[in-house]
């Protein structure tokens, strides 16, 4: 028989089911649910998902097994993953393992036989919490993993031939964003969150997704306020949409329970234009502290916060949600090109 | 809102008619939703739709209702009448918007000044037209299959010869894909072509896609521009399978995200291309090797997918699309669901969605069973759950074929892997019996191509059904069993134990399953949607109980040949009268293509089985007061006594009693004892004894069962023989019931009563008359109301004897009895204790709602009001729909078993005026005057007088030898044809090839030695899209109206004005 789990929520709340690729040890972090319906082997290795257990509302996961082509960086970067069905049977021409054996690969537990449904509710009501998976019943004590920065170490260039130069401030960035952006004719230079790039030469910026509350980014966020000086354009997306408000002296807050999947809708402001948006953060820019010269570019339909904000004369824009897609639908992949077209 | 839309005040929706195959109640779910949607802004609504069975055509719905033919001239002049500033095209199925199409054609709209609302009529023609829609694609680098256009057959060959056999034949302009199929050489092709190019201008001839998957989308566009993909959807039957016929789940399973993601960026820009407001269907094929797609087709309507995507997600397709249509942009309508978000979101599920066809090939003499490229299913079922197994044994459970799940099938196979190669209406159980004997996964992907991962769900479901049968049954393993969707049922069998013991047991251990809801954003936000499902993967219940104050109704389940959408009518209007008296209402129905499963018709909605199981889980969780089954048909209806007897409260007549109607033996006892007169019969517990019988009367004799709907297994037997045979499959039918022989009388006069009684008494009740004579299946008659050729007496005696039976049975709520008269004799046939297919029509002829009538009987809220139901100053006349040229080889023959897949009524000043618009109304189109007329000898002189005054009106009659002689004698203008079996010219078969012949009355005579050759003809004329009647009643009044040149066009009047 399968051996039982727990999910512990900071609460106090315990869910119970099975648990798989157990290893003796406590698993903590924080407890979000994502609504995708395919894109799992994406969001997994997806860097802003690092310090999280992720929980997927869609009750079957692993179906069509693991791509290596879908990586969105190097390894798993969830701390534990929680669903209520893991497919055994996965059939797809490109897969090379199944979803099982791949986390156990990587010593990822995954606690299944779970009513994600009951758990995704609980977190709604409650907001996001820590939580800790085991497979004792005995109360531990729950608390959020500390932050951890995943960045590269040091620069790297992707097509050094081209002339324009694209500074990319590596949060913990996607393997599809820097996939969209050297598709184009620039030079990309890959560079670590605390890097200084403002005094080399440079054409613009483009502010990466990551983990975790963007107050801890100040290096980053130092670094941004004298490019901003530089007049450059420069591009955020997701935590980089943050970075950029911080930068320019708004604040952010921490949403009740976050926005994690592929069906958000955006709006342009003041116009009829509307995108289906992939996204995943936790973090949002509180409209009332943007500055003077600052506006709202895209306006989340569901709830009206903020998913991207524009400066009104210099070419700063940033978008909370991901253009780059993977997983999530691909509408607003010209971003890159007005990016790229605004250098 | 600020695109409140201008200038439209008055607008007409476009309904579909006649239920038929490709195109069922899912069109009353479109139309409703769009009626809806327009009147909330406050536009004056009209609707023509002859199918009187819907909800859309009731009196709280549109403005205006025209009970009238779908043909163009009529639809010309309401628009004349009307003057409408817009028209709907896209809710009423490929009807509407072919009609739309051709009156756009002929210039009615720009003459009279009438707005297309939605996608403008160049980018429907440039959907529906397969070289302008390719080219259109290739503009934007979309890729569709290799094909070519032709417009004769030769063309044709040309083109399969250049793209290689096997190809794919497809037809423009057509529904649930009529005419299409595989082809495998040029002489099949030559043949099939003939035939497809008398129904249509262009046939397609393309690359056969066998083996790759199927995928749709769903996808709405405002025009702003803003398109969202609402849904996908994968066929569990890879390409080859029309996706009406295959079985289909949302969301797709087996797709990446890139590949999920590649063909949603397709279908937004294809349809972005297109231009299209409002909604559309998207299908491709995937090759699951290469990744590589193909765009199929591009449906710019409401469709049966639409329907299905609507009750899958919870998103309103049809009434955003109206919306849509009327200016409004995506992000300005809100989502019905949460009522707080946007409807400019694409759902998010949390549950997976399984949808079954329901066929009925068997009650189709001679059809065959293989399923393919053409749709045949009448019917389907919708599963909600949260895990392939649990939806799957769930779907077969809904389906109501006496399958309990995958493992237990009533089916016997002699080589099921046979039946997984070439597809047949069975083949899950096929896959089923095959893993049984050994078969592997691998195999049987090579076998169907069917994707593995459905496949080894499947063998998941083989070996936990093995084990469950040989260990000890303990909570772990009995959850597993549940949450894999095995019935206590089986579960029951396997154990050989009863399914109240192991029911015992589950609730003992607490395995429950638990009610979610359906909120289309996968808990991701607070909604108040009253959406339900059950599923055994879960700890928690979303929802608290609603208790003593809610009833329950129960729906219809899937629609098959003698249940459709009349009975989501009643349930329907059963829950709003409910509602209306402040009783909590609970739906439950498994039927996606309904109005009764939208969830603001009813407090709550359960999308779910209507299992003694599952109905008893959700009453226990409720805790309802009482149940409705009088007004789902059958399935509900059968239920009622092992509810009752389980200590459930059955809401009307007794469950007790209904079974005294119900049961054969039970109910001609009692007829005995009240002397009340019927058909002789006998008990038949042994061949002999049917034999010695059958001595006695003579034949023929009617066979039936009891529990018996639409006349399954019912038949006339006209020897020894055919006793023998037919007794064999009664039985196994319904082996815990007895068959019952009868007298089967030829030549009388069917009628029917339609009432409600409260305790015992007559409240209100409606006698109808049935135009052919007995013999024909009630489902199939072509049904008169008011009865207009009665004797009075008669209709008296009938009262009379109609009030003892339902003192007798103590109803209270709706009834139906069947009576047959002959030489003023009056007999019962039969008597239903619940709603009947006949309620919404002599409803809304007389404008006395019966099942409102019969529900406040039933809670005891009846207004004390007198009803005149017997003489009104209009007739109405209902006809039955056939689908015979969707199913190859059936023979169009009315007989015992219900054949038919709908209906439609309409209203008129005398018999022969509503007759023929009825008549018309079932979609016929009579090109030119050239009658075959074929007629046995009883029957030749009643046609003798219409006859003469046809050609009198410049008619010109063929026939074969013995009519044709017949004539001449009696100085009638009649050209001779010679028999198809004969081989010469000029020959009935050359004729009808040629398009020469305009209508077919051809009847048979029974048990005569030329019937397989009277087959031929009837086929040969359903094949050539010929009109054609077989009845020598109905037949001769069609005539009658065409020689007194009954016009349509004439007296073109909305319902309200028969009031």
């Amino acid at each position: 028989m399968a051996e039982l789990g727990y999910i512990h929520l900071s609460d106090g709340h315990i869910f119970s089911g099975n648990l798989l690729n157990w290893n003796n040890h406590f698993v903590t972090g924080e407890v979000v649910f994502n609504t995708s319906m395919a894109g799992y082997v994406e969001s997994l290795t997806d860097p802003s998902y690092s310090n999280q257990i992720l929980v997927f509302t869609y009750p079957l996961i692993g179906n069509y097994g693991v791509q290596i082509k879908d990586f969105e960086s190097s390894k798993i970067q969830v701390k534990g993953v929680i669903l209520s069905q893991i497919s055994l049977h996965p059939s797809h021409e490109d897969s090379t393992v199944n979803l099982r054996q791949w986390l156990k690969s990587q010593n990822i537990p995954i606690l299944y036989n779970i009513d994600t449904r009951a758990l995704t509710l609980h977190l709604r009501s409650k907001g996001v919490m820590a939580g800790l998976i085991t497979n004792s019943l005995n109360k531990p004590t729950v608390s959020q993993p500390s932050h951890k920065f995943i960045s590269a170490q040091k620069p790297k260039i992707y097509n050094p031939k081209s002339k324009k130069k694209i500074i990319l401030v590596d949060c913990g960035v996607k393997e599809n964003i820097i996939k969209s952006i050297i598709k184009y004719d620039a030079q990309v230079i890959q560079v670590p969150h605390d890097y200084d790039y403002t005094n080399q030469p440079y054409d613009g910026v483009l502010l990466s997704n990551g983990p975790g509350d963007p107050t801890s980014y100040q290096a980053t966020i130092e670094i941004t306020k004298k490019a901003l000086k530089n007049n450059k354009p420069i591009f955020g997306i997701c935590l980089g949409s943050q970075i950029m408000g911080l930068s320019s002296g708004a604040k952010t807050y921490k949403l009740r329970f976050g926005h994690r999947g592929q069906n958000q809708p955006c709006k342009v402001e003041n116009s009829d234009r509307c995108y289906v948006t992939s996204q995943n953060h936790g973090y949002a820019l509180d409209e009332k502290t943007l500055p003077k010269g600052w506006r709202v570019l895209f306006r989340n339909l569901n709830d009206n916060s903020i998913e991207g904000i524009e400066h009104q004369t210099k070419p700063f824009f940033s978008v909370q949600f991901h253009p780059e897609a993977k997983p999530g639908p691909t509408d607003t992949a010209w971003l890159f090109e007005r990016f790229v077209k605004s250098l | 809102m600020n695109s409140k839309p201008r200038g439209i005040k008055k607008a007409l929706i476009l309904g579909s008619g006649g239920l038929r195959i490709g195109q069922a109640g899912e069109f009353d779910y479109s139309g409703s939703q769009a009626i809806k949607a327009l009147k909330e802004e406050g536009i004056y609504t009209i609707l023509v739709n002859p199918n009187i069975a819907t909800v859309q055509t009731d009196d709280d719905m549109a403005d205006k209702v025209y009970f009238q033919p779908l043909q163009p001239e009529v639809v010309t002049k309401i628009l004349e009448q009307e003057r409408p500033d817009a028209i709907l095209l896209s809710f009423g199925g490929q009807t509407a918007l072919s009609l739309g199409l051709e009156l756009y054609d002929l210039g009615v709209f720009k003459k009279l000044n009438v707005k297309v609302l939605g996608s403008p009529v160049d980018v429907i023609k440039a959907t529906e037209d397969r070289e302008l829609f390719k080219s259109a694609l290739a503009k934007i680098d979309v890729h569709t299959a290799k094909s070519m256009a032709t417009c004769d057959v030769s063309a044709a060959c040309e083109a399969a010869k250049i793209i290689g056999y096997p190809v794919m034949m497809r037809s423009g302009y057509s529904l649930g894909g009529l005419g299409s199929g595989r082809i495998d050489n040029e002489k099949e092709l030559i043949e099939r072509a003939r035939e497809v190019f008398n129904a249509v201008p262009q046939i397609l001839i393309e690359e056969y896609l066998a083996g790759w998957k199927e995928i749709e989308y769903e996808i709405v566009r405002d025009i702003a521009g803003n398109t969202i993909a609402v849904c996908n959807m994968e066929n569990f039957d890879p390409m080859g399978i029309h996706t009406g016929e295959s079985i289909v789940v949302a969301p797709s399973q087996t797709l990446t995200n890139n590949e999920y993601q590649m063909l949603r960026e397709v279908a937004l820009r294809t349809i972005d291309h297109l231009g299209i407001i409002g909604e559309c269907n998207i299908q491709y094929a995937l090759n699951p090797k290469t990744g590589d797609y193909r765009v199929i087709e591009v449906n710019a309507r409401l469709s049966r997918s639409s329907a299905l995507a609507s009750k899958a997600t919870g998103y309103p397709l049809a009434f955003v699309a109206a919306k849509l249509m009327l200016g409004y942009k995506l992000y300005e309508i809100k989502n019905s669901v949460t009522q707080d978000t946007s409807a400019f979101f694409e759902p998010a599920l949390d549950y997976i969605a399984l949808k079954m066809p329901r066929w009925d090939l068997a009650k189709l003499k001679s059809s065959d069973h293989n399923i393919g490229s053409e749709m045949k299913s009448v019917g389907e079922v919708m599963a909600l759950g949260r895990s392939f197994p649990e939806v799957l044994q769930k779907a077969i459970r809904m389906l109501n074929i006496g399958a309990d799940g995958l493992s237990s099938h009533p089916y016997e196979f002699t080589n099921p892997v046979e039946e997984i190669k070439t597809a047949t209406d069975r083949r899950i159980f096929a896959i089923y019996e095959a893993m049984k004997n050994g078969r592997s996964v691998d195999l049987i992907h090579k076998d169907s191509w069917i994707n593995k991962w459905f496949l080894y769900h499947l063998k998941d479901i083989v070996d936990l059904q093995q084990s469950l049968a040989k260990t000890k049954l303990t909570r772990d393993n009995l959850l597993d069993a549940k949450r894999m969707g095995f019935s206590d049922k089986v579960i029951a069998t396997l154990r050989k134990t009863t399914e109240s013991k192991i029911r015992k047991l589950r609730l003992k251990h607490n395995v429950k399953p638990v009610i979610k809801l359906i909120d289309t954003l996968a808990g991701e936000f607070d909604a108040s949607t009253n959406y339900l499902y059950l599923t055994y993967h879960g700890e928690t219940n979303d929802i608290k109980p609603l208790g003593k104050k809610s009833t329950v109704v129960l729906g219809s389940g899937p629609y098959c040949i003698g249940s459709s959408v009349e009975f989501d009518w009643c349930a329907v209007n059963c829950a709003k009268t409910l509602r209306k008296n402040k009783i909590k209402t609970i739906i439950i129905n498994s039927n996606p293509e309904t109005v009764s499963t939208d969830f603001d018709r009813s407090d709550r909605l359960y999308f779910d089985e209507l299992t003694f199981e599952r109905v008893s889980d959700i009453i226990d969780f409720e805790h309802s007061k009482d149940v409705v089954v009088s007004v789902g048909g059958q399935i509900a209806n059968n239920l009622s006594l092992k509810l009752e007897n389980s200590g459930y409260t059955i809401l009307g007549t007794s469950a007790k009693n209904i079974d005294r109607a119900e049961d054969r033996q039970k109910f001609s006892s009692m007829l005995g004892g009240l002397g009340i007169d019927q058909p002789r019969w006998t008990e038949a517990a042994s061949l002999k004894k049917a034999k010695d019988f059958a001595k006695k009367i003579g034949y023929p004799l009617l066979i039936r069962p009891s529990y018996v709907l639409s006349g399954g297994a019912m038949n006339v037997v006209y020897s020894d023989a055919e006793m023998s045979e037919y007794l064999g499959q009664a039985t196994k039918l319904s082996p815990d019931h007895p068959v019952v022989i009868s007298e089967f009388i030829l030549d009388g006069k069917e009628l029917e009563i339609d009432g409600v009684a409260k305790d015992g008494k007559l409240v209100v009740y409606a006698f109808s008359e049935h135009i052919e004579n007995a013999g024909v299946h009630s489902g199939d008659a072509t049904i008169m109301y008011p009865a207009q050729r009665v004797y009075l007496e008669t209709v008296r005696e009938m009262k009379n004897i109609t009030k003892e039976i339902i003192q007798n049975l103590q109803i209270t709520g709706p009834f139906n009895i069947q009576f047959i008269a002959k030489h003023s004799a009056i007999k019962v046939i039969e008597c239903n204790v619940r709603a009947s297919r006949s309620f919404p029509f002599v409803s809304k002829t007389s404008g006395y709602n019966f099942i409102e009538i019969a529900t406040k009987a039933m809670i005891g809220k009846l207004n004390k009001q007198v009803y005149k139901t017997l003489e009104l100053d209009h007739v109405g006349i209902k006809s039955p729909q056939f689908s015979y040229n969707r199913l190859k080889g059936s023979d169009p023959v009315a007989g015992v078993e219900m054949a038919s897949t709908g209906e439609v009524a309409c209203l008129g000043r005398n018999v022969n005026e509503a007759f023929y618009r009825s008549w018309m109304a079932t979609d016929e189109k009579i090109k030119g005057k050239n009658l075959f007329l074929s007629l046995p000898n009883k029957d030749k002189y009643k046609f003798l007088e219409v006859a003469k005054k046809l050609v009198k009106s410049g008619w010109k009659i063929y026939s074969t030898r013995g009519t044709h002689d017949f004539l001449k004698s009696n100085d009638v203008k009649v050209s001779f044809l010679h028999r198809i079996q004969e081989n010469k010219e000029p020959n009935i078969k050359t004729f009808t090839d040629k398009g020469e012949i305009s209508l077919v009355i051809s009847v048979p005579s029974p048990n005569d030695e030329s019937t397989p050759y009277a087959y031929r003809i009837r086929r040969l004329a359903i094949d050539n899209h010929v009109p054609i009647l077989t009845n020598a009643q109905s037949g001769r009044i069609l005539l009658d109206c065409l020689s007194e040149n009954t016009s349509l066009t004439e007296e073109v009047q909305p319902s309200s004005y028969y009031r």
